[in-house]
């Protein structure tokens, strides 16, 4: 019987999509988990060395850096991190979205903006717009290493000191829970003072070994290279818990569609016996 | 006596926990910290750190380079996670700047890949159009 053809073809081909989006929930399941576990082994150092930092702004240095103090703002490094694939919902919209946002404000404020993109996805997106694009890096995988977006930071933080930029923002999704991802932008540079601890008032410096410049220099650019490498690998973690989403719903959405379809086909088949009967009735009726 | 030690790379945490004395290979030298040193920070060589628990117990772990930040009741070693020098650092910055550069003049495949995109959206409008069309007609 040649009843529903076409939608019969549809159900199999839906069922098929079905099957893919729910391998890819699965996939993106398990590698969930080790991107958070990636995301928590991160943190001690994130948190140490803020530690540090905050110690840093009680002591009473003599040499005043200069990622510590804030200037006129003339024009603005942006450091957006997103992911490489696409297929997760509107993770990546979301926060270029916000990200716009921002640079109208600064544009109504003729605040120039020099932007450095983490994955495919910002770039395809901020390349295609009229922004001043100084970098980028993508293709970086599930377990990025510092040493991969090392050179974009470089790249700000020179500007930074040669004055060609005021201020730096990193933009990337917060990781709240499975089903929220939050879009954040946070600044960098100049480092914003911490709230005081009173443990540690009073008159009092460190010993610096080299010497305080030199050190000092180094530890901020870590503190930076930490912050940025932290939101990459919470973007990461933010990916994979968006793509599950995303296609456990569009998996069920694939069941309802079949559901439907199915009622389609059922009664289409039930019409044609029905009428069948009818003709051979009124065949047999008419002899 | 003793003194807290934390050891932290950018990638994951390595060491945690009391010791009696912590061995660093300073920049200027090769340190001992006993508890109760004078605040300090400073860089640290690649080279190993040693962690002495007890007297008769003590770890060793390889840092390739770092900050080593000592106060009164707390030691804390930011170990790095790859040797890192001005001129491997500046190689990664070409690397970077050029990335993006190619990226952008290599406009081709990016245009097709728009003018595909709009196409498909044409047809999806058209699409949707003719199931309207459709459905007022049955």
């Amino acid at each position: 019987m040649a009843v529903g053809k076409e939608i019969r073809t549809k159900i199999a081909s839906i069922k098929n999509t079905q099957k893919i989006t729910r391998a890819m929930e699965m996939v993106a399941a398990s590698k969930m988990r080790k991107t958070k576990d990636r995301m928590q082994a991160t943190r001690p150092y994130s948190v140490k060395i803020g530690q540090i930092i905050k110690h840093l702004a009680h002591a009473n240095p003599e040499y005043k850096h200069t990622f510590l103090v804030p200037r006129e703002v003339k024009r603005v490094g942006v450091i957006v991190v997103s992911s490489d694939r696409g297929l997760c919902g509107g993770l990546n919209s979301n926060l270029f979205r916000k990200t716009l946002g921002e640079f109208i404000q600064w544009e109504n404020a003729n605040i120039e903006v020099d932007v450095c993109t983490i994955g495919s996805k910002a770039f395809s997106f901020f390349g295609n717009l009229k922004v001043n694009l100084v970098g980028q890096a993508s293709k970086l995988g599930d377990s990025p290493h510092l040493h991969d977006i090392v050179g974009i930071i470089k790249i700000m933080l020179d500007a930074y000191e040669a004055g060609n930029i005021d201020e730096l923002y990193v933009v990337s999704n917060e990781f709240v829970n499975t089903m929220t991802q939050r879009p954040t932008i946070e600044q960098l540079l100049p480092v914003v003072a911490h709230e005081l601890d009173e443990n540690l008032s009073g008159h009092w410096d460190y010993i610096y070994e080299p010497d305080a410049k030199e050190v000092l220099d180094h530890l901020l650019t870590r503190f930076i290279e930490s912050k940025v490498y932290q939101g990459l690998v919470e973007n990461n973690a933010c990916e994979q818990a968006a793509r599950m989403v995303a296609m456990k719903s569009a998996s069920d959405n694939a069941g309802n569609l079949i559901g439907e379809l199915q009622l389609i086909y059922n009664k289409a088949r039930q019409a044609a016996i029905t009428q069948e009967i009818s003709e051979i009735v009124a065949g047999a009726a008419a002899v | 006596m003793t003194v807290h030690v934390d050891i932290v790379s950018a990638e994951k945490e390595i060491f945690s926990g009391l010791a009696e004395m912590i061995f660093a290979p300073a920049e200027m030298g090769e340190l001992g910290i006993s508890p109760r040193h004078a605040p300090l920070i400073t860089k640290l060589n690649p080279g190993e750190v040693r962690v002495k628990v007890s007297e008769t117990e003590s770890y060793p772990f390889f840092i390739s380079g770092g900050i080593l930040e000592v106060q009164p009741h707390l030691v804390t070693i930011l170990a790095d996670t790859a040797v890192r020098a001005a001129d491997i650092d500046e190689a990664a910055v070409l690397e970077a700047k050029a990335k993006a550069e190619e990226a952008l003049s290599d406009k081709s495949g990016k245009i097709d890949f728009a003018s595909a995109e709009s196409q498909l959206q044409q047809a999806v409008m058209q699409l949707r159009t003719l199931d309207r069309l459709r459905k007022r007609g049955g």
